[in-house]
């Protein structure tokens, strides 16, 4: 809780605290690089899949086919196997995957209408709508997010817009302080005060003067954000507590395998474990590679300038 | 007496992403056992360079030296880290420029002197902390016990300055370097600095190297000067011979351009004209030659070897040097 | 400095004040009637109504939130429906689990990370910093909800390292086999927390390291251990001190997951299952404790820094 960007930024993402995977200090780092691209085409791959789910040819998620082999490995019509309920696994993994991208983007966005507007509104502003915000997220920010999650959403509903509105709204606090750092850091600048002085109103230069400038800032929080909820709401599923099953999501399809995993012999398929995780794995780095690249690449630029 | 330090044609190259840097380009020199010699140039000129690299102080990477660094008979150019840290601290100290940012800001000065006593000489707590008070009283620090304890922002200036002093001399070393130790200190703080440093010379016999851009500075305090210019020598003599034969104009700009506080209020501060060259790339030539009120085709030409004049220990690199001829302004050449 | 501390402390108050507040509305404002869950759906009105006015249910809810608060400063913080244990005892007795395993994972966490950032920062940018940065990097990538069922199912299942859910052994009972349950877990927490500390560490020592008072030291004839551990570390550990800070909110996200998943018995269980059998008292209960201690410790690390680095507590 002291001043510092860092402990200020991170008590949800411990990733934004810990920075780049480019070693720092290369200032040759210009381009966006293969990596980069490769990263992002598996973002929007991912995403792609999940929004035209129902129309690939993908058997039916929850669909218990007793016809089809029960706990099989990687197969010709099953290509990642199947459950021990007989349902598909791909098909599973593909619908999951709507779950963590709504909630991670939807909630996400979210937060970022109801923290990071006002931020940048209040923070330019300054007076005491700035402090009474900035006061409140601070306090907002010392409950541990994860425990009023758990309770909130086992009482009051696990759909998947409640959830989705609910860890949307806790972000917000954590939004809307990075905003409000990055938002500052423009507000003092000469640029500003030029287009005050030509008699520019507020809202022309929130909207023409600081936020392209806290643009790179926002897309690349932006996307360390959706990771982070991600995180949550794959930590809350696994715990039992997001969307209700049979609707798959990647955190109960690792909750069920880890159940599995405890049981007597016979019930143990590891692809249970390893395809979730797996896809659970290359969304979260992918996203945070492509969060850090942009970042660097941004912050460069403006070393340069 | 065979010397102390003995360098022969030091030469230091930096690469850079522009290129390599040629910051010293082949310097020689000698010092003896309870001598001090003064070295002098603008920022820029290679000193402090130079000063690190007969130490051994500069990084491994990206960095050439090539020549010679003889201490008490033994080559220490280029030795690899663990045999110079057996002599640093216990042979050869250095007292740095800025105390404020050489003191380690979070550990007290206390601690920071009897470090290389614990570890050097061998002195267990007690003898190491009796041993840093005596050092603190040798330098001229006031309180010395209470000053033990704090920490270097509790000090002034001038004080971190002789704590400095005070750690370098910890463990009795042969050979000390001083880097600018009174840049940025009040003028009579430097007085009292510089005589400190002169009379813990005298009392310990050691050779001193003195680093400075300020030829006041050096004027008394020395027995030698070497006059440094883009990581040449361009003249070297005895001070006093220096002072009242100096052969190179560039010796001549940098006296003329030393303020002095016995000059009357006003007097113009004169300085000289141009920018040091780029190490890079330097020019052929006399390296000073652009900025010379003397320069003649020659010297852009060719460069000017150190060449010994009449005087015995006085060299110096010019082509025309003065006294020899007129200025090309016309105005007449002091001698 | 005094008034530095004092201005902390009033702002702890108002956090745990705050906190109180938030841990009592979060179960109150919820649908789901706890006379129901005790009494069940098929009793008469009459003892229903009965068990509302013991419970303290008809009062209006500011009413019953300071009766809840002087109860708090009591040291009562209600019992369980199911167990009839105080929610107070449930948590004495879980709460051991969660301090080893946060103590065994923090202890990994700088064991690893803290002489990897030495390493690396020795030499940035060349081979072992990269590599460094990459490992701990794709570390974010692997929260402890998906690491740790790869793990038990690599570690317990297949090569049976070490043992599955539901084998924990008190320390009390037997040390070692206690240590044998508790360290895959513990491992799975410290991931996060390794990437932090490297990071931050390893960034602030690069900085460190080109200041003049690192060749000051080296001047001394100092060997580049002591160099690195003794002048090097301190001034930025003050960054470590703050991620450690930072760490707080995953740990605990963390302990639940793995609580869950290897059935120990510490305080993230308890909350789960007293989630699941709608014992709203021992969650208020638990959910208070846990936000009170998470305040704590922050604001203990922000007192912290002051002592490492008397710098800060000038300003």
């Amino acid at each position: 809780m002291t001043d510092i960007i860092s402990p200020d930024i991170a008590p949800l993402m411990p990733g934004m605290a810990a920075s780049s995977i480019d070693a720092e200090g290369d200032p040759t780092q210009k381009k966006l690089g293969i990596f980069f691209w490769i990263c992002a085409s598996w973002i929007v791959f991912v995403i792609l899949m999940a929004i035209f789910a129902k129309v690939l040819p993908l058997p039916n998620p929850t669909f218990q086919n007793y016809a089809a082999p029960q706990n099989a490995g990687p197969a010709l019509g099953h290509l990642l196997g199947t459950d021990d309920l007989n349902r598909d696994i791909l098909s599973r993994l593909v619908y999951g995957a709507r779950v963590s991208l709504v909630v991670g983007f939807g909630g996400a966005a979210i937060g970022m209408i109801i923290g990071g507007i006002p931020a940048m509104i209040s923070a330019y502003r300054r007076g005491r709508t700035d402090t009474f915000l900035n006061t409140t997220s601070y306090v907002l920010l010392a409950f541990p997010v994860i425990v009023a999650l758990i309770v909130i959403i086992d009482f009051w509903g696990r759909s998947l817009p409640k959830i989705t509105l609910i860890i949307g709204l806790f972000s917000a606090p954590l939004i809307y302080r990075v905003i409000r750092a990055s938002t500052l850091s423009y507000a003092t600048r000469d640029f500003v005060l030029a287009a005050k002085a030509l008699g520019a109103s507020d809202r022309r230069i929130l909207a023409r003067e600081i936020l392209p400038n806290i643009m790179p800032t926002v897309v690349s929080f932006g996307l360390i954000a959706v990771a982070t909820i991600i995180v949550l709401e794959g930590t809350l599923a696994f715990l039992g507590l997001s969307v209700a099953p049979p609707t798959p999501s990647w955190g109960n399809m690792l909750d069920e395998g880890s159940t599995l995993l405890s049981g007597g012999a016979g019930q143990n398929n590891p692809w249970l474990v390893i395809f979730p995780a797996a896809a659970m794995f290359l969304l979260l780095i992918t996203l945070n590679v492509v969060a850090d690249k942009l970042r660097s690449h941004f912050d460069v630029t403006e070393i340069k300038l | 007496m065979s010397p102390l330090l003995d360098v022969t044609d030091l030469r230091v190259t930096f690469a850079t992403p522009r290129g390599d840097v040629k910051a010293v380009q082949g310097v020689s020199l000698s010092l003896e056992q309870g001598k001090t010699l003064g070295i002098v140039g603008e920022s820029g000129s290679g000193k402090t360079v130079l000063s690190r690299a007969i130490m051994g102080l500069l990084p491994l990477q990206g960095v050439t030296q090539t020549g010679s660094v003889i201490y008490e008979g033994d080559e220490i150019l280029n030795a690899p880290n663990a045999r110079l840290r057996r002599l640093w601290g216990t042979h050869i100290a250095m007292v740095f420029q800025d105390p404020m940012t050489s003191l380690n800001p979070v550990l007290r000065i206390g601690q920071q002197i009897t470090e290389p006593l614990k570890i050097h000489l061998k002195l267990d707590r007690a003898e190491a902390r009796e041993t840093a008070i005596s050092l603190l009283t040798q330098v001229g620090i006031p309180s010395p016990i209470e000053r033990y304890n704090a920490y270097p922002s509790q000090l002034s200036g001038g004080m971190r300055q002789r704590v400095m002093i005070a750690i370098a001399l910890a463990c009795a070393p042969r050979l000390l370097m001083a880097d600018e130790p009174t840049t940025g200190l009040d003028v009579t703080v430097q007085a009292q600095i510089l005589d400190l440093l002169a009379t813990l010379q005298r009392d310990r016999q050691m050779g001193m190297i003195l680093v400075t851009h300020d030829l006041g500075v050096v004027a008394t305090r020395t027995d030698e000067i070497i006059v440094m210019y883009a990581g040449n020598v361009v003249e070297r003599a005895p001070t006093d011979v220096l002072f009242s034969q100096m052969a190179m104009p560039y010796t001549e700009a940098l006296l003329r351009s030393t303020p002095r506080i016995a000059n009357p209020s006003h007097t113009r501060l004169l300085t000289i004209e141009g920018r040091p060259p780029d190490l890079s790339s330097p020019p052929p030539g006399c390296p000073f030659a652009p900025r010379c009120p003397y320069a003649q085709d020659k010297c852009r030409e060719a460069k000017p070897p150190l060449t010994p004049s009449s005087v015995p220990g006085h060299s110096y690199a010019c082509w025309f040097p003065l006294g020899s001829g007129t200025r090309t302004d016309g105005k007449v050449g002091v001698a | 400095m005094g008034k530095y501390v004092g201005k902390r402390v009033l702002l702890l108050l108002i956090i745990i004040f705050f906190v109180s507040i938030a841990a009592f509305f979060l179960v109150h404002l919820l649908p789901g009637n706890p006379t129901v869950t005790i009494l069940g759906p098929n009793d008469t009105t009459a003892n229903a109504a009965a068990l509302n006015r013991q419970l303290g249910l008809d009062k209006p809810l500011i009413q019953q939130y300071w009766i809840w608060l002087s109860h708090v400063f009591q040291g009562n913080l209600g019992q369980s429906f199911t167990t009839h244990q105080t929610t107070w005892t449930i948590i004495k007795q879980a709460f051991p689990i969660d301090v080893e395993l946060i103590v065994i994972s923090q202890i990994i966490a700088f064991a690893i990370a803290v002489p990897m950032a030495l390493k690396a920062s020795r030499r940035p940018n060349r081979m072992f910093d990269q590599v460094s940065n990459s490992t701990t990097f794709s570390m974010l990538a692997l929260p402890p909800f998906v690491i740790a069922p790869v793990l038990v199912l690599i570690f317990a299942v297949h090569w049976h390292v070490f043992p599955g859910p539901a084998s924990y052994v008190p320390l009390t009972q037997n040390f070692w086999s206690n240590l044998h349950t508790m360290l895959l877990p513990s491992i799975v927490l410290a991931l996060g927390s390794i990437t932090v500390y490297f990071r931050l560490l390893r960034n602030d020592l690069i900085s460190t390291l080109q200041e003049d008072f690192i060749t000051m030291a080296r001047s001394k004839g100092l060997s580049d251990r002591r160099i690195m551990w003794r002048h090097a570390l301190r001034p930025s550990s003050v960054s470590l001190l703050a991620s450690a800070g930072i760490t707080i909110g995953g740990l605990i996200a963390g302990t639940l997951v793995v609580e869950t998943l290897l059935q120990l018995p510490g305080i993230g269980y308890q909350l789960i299952s007293s989630i699941n059998q709608d014992d709203y008292t021992v969650v208020q209960g638990i959910a208070l404790v846990v936000a009170v201690a998470v305040v704590l410790i922050n604001f203990c690390f922000d007192f912290l820094f002051t002592v490492v680095d008397p710098r800060i507590a000038r300003d």
